[in-house]
């Protein structure tokens, strides 16, 4: 059993934890993820590190509360405990020879992008951050982005907050200032990242993404988070999450990523009735 | 006295009421039964069986307590050779190991070893209450990583010697495949549960939820204290075909389907873990994974479940009883057929279409035999023009893994061949690394439970061995 040490509501659909696990504290790395169970029934999820106290023993999760087990585990309170916690899985981003990168994050996905963000800041590198968000209220983490980075552009779909519009805006105005990014690391929703890759190809500007498809061992056993890379079939658990971004096919990924809608909505649907029913 | 020509038969539920639950195929025999299909052993003087036991169980002996109908003293022999007789009596492919060696299978069918193993792990199972006899510790770490069956019987043996030993397993349960991988049906999970309860017995301590070569490496278990390591992670990626299609959703691959099924029992009500319901099911491949995908999938309720198999049914190379079990379910055999390309739903005018990606059918097309390969196994000749469309909603792909380089990837100085497998010594089971041996599918690739049972036995043994042997170096 692996205890909830600390929670925290950072928006209405977004939750922070640390849970208590040493053993994957003592070794992750910005850009792995954890695979959990919140109960014995409960299905094996894919998270990535959003960070870790080694010290403490605690390793960040943040989640959005989207489907039936996202409910379940954001309805634990600190102290109490969820049945299976294991990593860290998959490699660690790459940070060799980037002297001046450019982070772009949407949504709940701006939780993976902060600790690689704050991976190259600690090493000593220029770092610019874009973030993404549907309005103000879904806003996460702009001080701890603000803290780690050279230059923070913080945009909203609806203008409510920040600068309106999308990720890619600010990223092409960069990247035509002359702003020569080594590297350009994408985490968030696929639609996004593919295009911010769109964007960076007439610049030639290497882009690295961060997968995080259909999975249950994350362990390279069972191929269900299969993706088509450069032609061949990669393992987002042990070739990646992280991968060339013009090399993947996200088509196929978005497809893939709708494998089991129907599922997810009557989870969603009966996980909100029970929780209803015992509010009351 | 004549000797009864056939195998006692062992009770099965009904096909028709079985292909529509999990519960377990087989029923076991009785003890009445037990005694009889014993009693149809010669006790020949030359034991040909005990050479077909990849763990060496002294069979004639355990077949002659069972006849005497001391079910206990039958157990206990079988236990000095095997850490997990009742999942051997359910998944061993007997056909081609002891009983294929038995005498009286000469002139008749072989006496039923393996319906008698089982017999004989369950009774004791269900009827004995004691504690086993502890042997004296000697003080000596030795870690394993994996509980599948070398992980298990590996761990079993050093345990029965006095070594202090803890497995280390990935996933959230112990067993290994025997849990991910082989169907509640064919292995009712209670008894891999009751096996692995029993090696806690003995003192082994299993940690789940730690992953070798990720969570901790295999110099840092070295760091801890262990003083030796053996290796048996078991099968990794699985293989694709390399066809056009292979990503389409409803396309799984045995592993994956296998485990949303078995280790997350998705089949259940209760369980969060979706899996596809399909009407239309084709499995490629032939061997017991390929069954146990095809017989899954009937029983999650499919109408019509196919195998595709390039060759014919001589060369299937599952186990006869599986083959037998899936044909009297109603699984069809679509032999000498090789899958081309799997055929996805697409609707140009709207790209919200639901069913845009889903798989619709398979294109296969008609094989003959060939002439030998290097194996001896006839190779599939493909016939031009003879491919065709088979409708299927779900496509499960059984053809094999490729070793996990988790361990290889973060492990120095470990050797591995060309196709990723750790490389050891064969009669010790010992690595390139000192102190390291390993067994299993993550050596071989896939290969059956026995074997890798055999491998992790024969690394027990050599492990005991190293340490006995270095503390005597040390001592001098």
């Amino acid at each position: 059993m692996y205890k909830i040490i600390s929670k925290r509501r950072l928006n209405p659909t977004v939750t922070m934890m640390d849970i208590e696990a040493p053993l994957v504290a003592k070794k992750a790395q910005a850009g792995q993820f954890i695979i959990l169970r919140v109960d014995d029934d409960g299905e094996r999820m894919p998270l990535t590190v959003a960070g870790c106290d080694r010290a403490a023993g605690t390793v960040k999760i943040i989640f959005q509360i989207v489907g039936g087990t996202t409910i379940r585990l954001n309805a634990k309170n600190e102290g109490e405990c969820i049945s299976d916690f294991v990593g860290p899985l998959g490699c660690p981003t790459k940070t060799d020879g980037i002297k001046k990168v450019c982070i772009v994050g949407g949504g709940v996905g701006c939780a993976i992008a902060l600790p690689v963000a704050q991976r190259f800041k600690e090493l000593g590198a220029t770092v610019h951050s874009i973030i993404g968000f549907r309005n103000k209220d879904l806003l996460i983490l702009e001080e701890e982005f603000a803290a780690c980075s050279d230059s923070l552009t913080v945009m909203t779909d609806d203008g409510s907050y920040g600068r309106q519009g999308v990720v890619t805006a600010p990223l092409k105005e960069q990247i035509e200032r002359g702003e020569n990014f080594d590297e350009i690391i994408t985490i968030g929703p696929l639609i996004m990242m593919k295009f911010v890759v769109a964007t960076a190809k007439p610049y030639g500007v290497p882009v690295t993404v961060s997968m995080n498809p259909i999975m249950i061992d994350g362990t390279g056993m069972c191929g269900g988070c299969r993706l088509t890379v450069d032609g061949k079939t990669k393992f987002a658990c042990v070739d990646g999450p992280d991968f060339n971004g013009y090399e993947v096919d996200f088509d196929e990924a978005m497809s893939r990523s709708s494998m089991y809608a129907q599922f997810e909505q009557r989870e969603r649907e009966e996980s909100c009735k029970l929780f209803s029913r015992e509010a009351k | 006295m004549a000797v009864e020509p056939k195998k006692h038969a062992m009770p099965v539920q009904d096909p028709k009421e079985r292909a529509r639950n999990f519960s377990e195929v087989a029923l076991g025999y009785s003890p009445s039964v037990a005694v009889a299909e014993a009693s149809r052993c010669l006790n020949c003087k030359n034991r040909p069986c005990v050479q077909g036991c990849p763990v060496n169980i002294s069979i004639p002996e355990f077949i002659s307590k069972v006849k005497e109908s001391d079910f206990e003293g039958a157990y206990r022999i079988i236990s000095q050779s095997s850490s997990l007789p009742a999942v051997c009596g359910r998944v061993c492919p007997q056909e081609t190991q002891c009983e294929s060696k038995c005498t009286l299978g000469i002139k008749f069918e072989p006496v039923a070893i393996g319906r008698l193993e089982r017999f004989v792990a369950d009774y004791h199972n269900a009827n004995f209450k004691g504690e086993p006899e502890l042997p004296e510790q000697n003080g000596k770490k030795v870690a394993v990583v994996g509980s599948g069956p070398s992980g298990l019987t590996c761990a079993g043996d050093l345990a029965k010697k006095g070594y202090k030993v803890t497995v280390f397993e990935a996933l959230h349960l112990a067993g290994g495949v025997l849990v991910y991988g082989i169907p509640e049906f064919r292995l009712p999970k209670n008894i891999v549960e009751k096996e692995v309860e029993a090696l806690k017995k003995y003192g082994v301590e299993v940690q789940t939820n730690v992953v070798i070569g990720k969570t901790l490496t295999v110099d840092e278990l070295f760091e801890q204290g262990y003083q030796a390591v053996f290796i048996g992670s078991g099968a990794g990626l699985p293989r694709f075909m390399g066809i056009a299609g292979e990503s389409l959703k409803g396309v799984y691959s045995a592993n994956e389907f296998l485990t949303r099924a078995n280790l997350m029992k998705a089949y259940s009500p209760q369980s969060r873990t979706p899996i596809m319901h399909a009407k239309r099911v084709a499995v490629v491949g032939g061997g017991n994974v390929a069954m146990d995908a095809a017989r899954t999938a009937l029983r999650l309720g499919a109408e019509a479940v196919r195998i595709i198999y390039r060759r014919s049914m001589d060369e299937l190379p599952a186990r006869k009883e599986e083959v037998e079990h899936a044909e009297e379910e109603g699984v069809i055999f679509d032999l000498l057929r090789n899958p081309v390309e799997i055929l996805g739903y697409s609707n140009p005018e709207d790209r919200r279409d639901p069913l845009n990606g889903f798989v619709t059918g398979i294109k296969v097309i008609k094989c003959e035999l060939g002439a030998p390969d290097e194996k001896g196994r006839r190779r599939p000749v493909e016939v031009a023009g003879s491919e065709y469309i088979v409708d299927t909603d779900c496509v499960i792909i059984a053809i094999g893994t490729a070793p996990n380089p988790l361990i290889k990837n973060t492990t120095a100085g470990l050797e591995v061949g060309k196709h990723g497998g750790i490389v050891v010594e064969e009669s010790t089971g010992k690595t390139s690394k000192e102190g390291v041996y390993a067994g299993g599918d993550a050596v071989t690739g896939a290969a059956t439970v026995i074997l890798a049972m055999g491998a992790g036995k024969t690394a027990a043994k050599a492990i005991d061995e190293y340490l006995s042997d270095k503390v005597c170096k040390k001592g001098k």
